[in-house]
């Protein structure tokens, strides 16, 4: 099925997921500085930056695998902050991290089951395995295999399909793109927005490829060493000459 | 070629015993990536609780009744599991996002304080204890070959509880759980898995283990004392290295290789004295020639 990219779905006013003033640090590193950034329900919302930017740490402090120094970070109206990052999970928020860090001792149907840990619903747990499917045909074909001897591609389709197995509200996904081949990257991006379209899922982006994210998302923040740089509609940031002159390969 | 058999016979059921112990190394490495020191006092703790228990037992079920050595070792099993559970809780919990190095130190203490806190009078005492029979103890004898009841219970038991550890770990969602959680506390957190709970899980497991292993060690020793589970541990400590340190088939392997040693090295006349020193150059080679395990594969990280 080939995604209506054109029309995205219409943005609601209250953000399901809102970050402000975010300060982050490692030690005497700020990774990040007092970031902001609103995610509406129903959108891809893309977060671009460099090496080092701060877009890993921030995926990883709203699912509460670092602990930020301050600021807040609110979802679906209720606080994150301080709770345990499977209570996050619970929510229906779900990450893919950086790396896609499958669980290569496990098998590909094993890695899915565990992306469905907290579901007790054995219906539910069928529906969104079978969703997974279609999505990700390829997966069901190796669904004995263990996860570790998946082509960096698959690992990517299987680290979204076990996110998706959770039932997630919205998804943040840490450079889906990262170690695979140019052609895989567009199918992947492609599905992500399907997942987007078709379920109504809502997505945080993060990505280096910033032509492909801004083609994917509505709107994008631009982030530069733990601040947010720019922000806006995709299809406006596309033009800015300063986006295009640092991300877009100058075009 | 009997006495060969008769070898084997004994050296099976010392290797049970190491194998038992070595999975609770080796889950704790799997889970935590390090040595739990402790875990040789697990199994000392464990032949203690039988040694105070045994008593009620003969009051309720009577004098070597089945019943009641069942329920002895259950119980045992079940207070060592609750102490592993605590000193995880404890010791190591707080030292989760600590260098590795920090937490070993940290268990070698732990063991330690175990150890010699035990030898207070106040607590076990430094004095070796007899052992009472848990069950009636019989030899049977088949053509030239003697198996006494403690080893058929010793192989028995440990039989059915790897078996049992394998359905666990490989067929089971928390079994599945805590591989996750041995492959990356992060992306097992990202599932919704609660890890604290699953590591807690595992020392309550591996303890339990280790406690049975404990009161079957002391079975077949003539009495039991507070640093009795240092040579078992340590020797169970290298069968989980050599099968393979965090692989659960590698750590049973490892253990019945590492009594097998030991008893063969035992009988060969004019060498029993260095039987110790054999069977360690025979495991110094094999990870010479296989540096991460029988089993193991190779990985970054290691303590
Ligand atoms: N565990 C850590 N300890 C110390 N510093 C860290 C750690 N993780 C990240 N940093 C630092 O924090 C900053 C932000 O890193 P982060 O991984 O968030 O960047 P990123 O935008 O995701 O980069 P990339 O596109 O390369 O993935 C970097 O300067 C990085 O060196
Ligand atoms: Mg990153």
């Amino acid at each position: 099925m080939q995604p209506d990219l054109s029309q995205p779905p219409q943005p609601s006013s209250e953000p399901l997921l809102q970050v402000q003033e975010l300060k982050v640090n490692y030690g005497a590193i700020n990774a990040l500085d007092g970031v902001s950034l609103k995610v509406a329900a129903g959108q891809i919302v893309s977060l671009i930056g460099a090496n080092g930017a701060g877009k890993t740490t921030l995926l990883r402090a709203i699912s509460a695998l670092h602990k930020p120094r301050s600021g807040s970070i609110a979802y679906a109206g209720r606080s994150l902050v301080g709770l345990p990052p499977h209570a996050i999970v619970r929510n229906g928020l779900c990450h893919v991290p950086e790396g896609r860090m499958v669980f290569a001792n496990l098998t590909v149907l094993e890695n899915l089951r565990m992306g469905a840990y907290l579901q007790t619903d054995h219906s539910v747990v069928e529906r969104e395995m079978d969703y997974v499917f279609t999505t990700f045909p390829r997966l069901k074909e190796r669904l004995r295999q263990s996860a570790g001897t998946l082509s960096g591609g698959e690992q990517q389709m299987l680290a979204i399909g076990r996110a998706l197995m959770g039932s997630p509200k919205c998804l943040m996904l840490d450079e889906p793109s990262l170690g695979i081949a140019p052609l895989l990257i567009k199918a992947i991006f492609e599905k992500i927005v399907q997942i987007n379209r078709e379920h109504g899922i809502t997505i945080l982006l993060v990505e280096q490829n910033a032509n492909l994210a801004l083609e994917a998302a509505s709107y994008a923040y631009v982030l530069e060493t733990g601040r947010v740089k720019l922000e806006g509609p995709s299809a406006q940031l596309r033009h800015d000459p300063e986006v295009k002159a640092a991300y877009l390969g100058g075009r | 070629m009997s006495e060969f058999l008769q070898q084997v016979v004994n050296g099976l059921a010392l290797g049970s015993i190491y194998a038992l112990i070595a999975i609770g190394y080796t889950m704790v490495y799997g889970v935590l990536r390090f040595i739990n020191f402790a875990h040789s006092d697990i199994l000392m703790l464990g032949a203690f609780a039988a040694f105070f228990l045994a008593p009620k037992a003969q009051a309720i079920f009577g004098a070597e009744s089945v019943l009641g050595a069942i329920s002895v070792i259950l119980l045992s099993a079940l207070i060592c599991a609750a102490i592993g559970m605590l000193i995880e809780y404890l010791a190591y919990r707080p030292l989760r996002d600590r260098p590795k190095l920090t937490v070993l130190i940290t268990a070698i203490g732990v063991s330690l304080l175990i150890e010699f806190g035990c030898q207070h009078p106040a607590v076990f005492g430094p004095n070796p204890k007899a052992f009472p029979k848990l069950f009636p103890a019989a030899d049977y004898h088949l053509q030239g070959l003697t198996i006494s009841t403690n080893d058929m219970v010793v192989l028995g038991s440990t039989l059915v509880l790897l078996g049992a550890l394998w359905f666990m770990v490989q067929r089971t969602k928390v079994g599945a759980a805590m591989r996750a959680v041995a492959f990356n506390h992060h992306a097992a957190a990202l599932m919704g898995i609660n890890v604290s709970r699953i590591i807690s899980l595992t020392f309550a497991v591996g303890s339990a283990l280790a406690a049975v292993a404990g009161i079957l060690y002391a079975l077949k020793a003539p009495a039991i004392e507070p640093l009795m589970g240092i040579q078992p541990g340590l020797r169970a400590f290298i069968a989980a290295v050599v099968g393979g340190i965090g692989n659960l088939p590698g750590a049973a392997l490892g253990g019945l290789l590492l009594g097998a040693l030991e008893t063969f090295a035992g009988g060969i006349p004019g060498v029993s004295n260095y039987r110790d020193g054999i069977a360690f150059a025979i495991l110094i080679l094999i990870l010479l020639f296989r540096p991460a395990g029988l089993l193991g594969k190779l990985q970054h990280e290691k303590v």
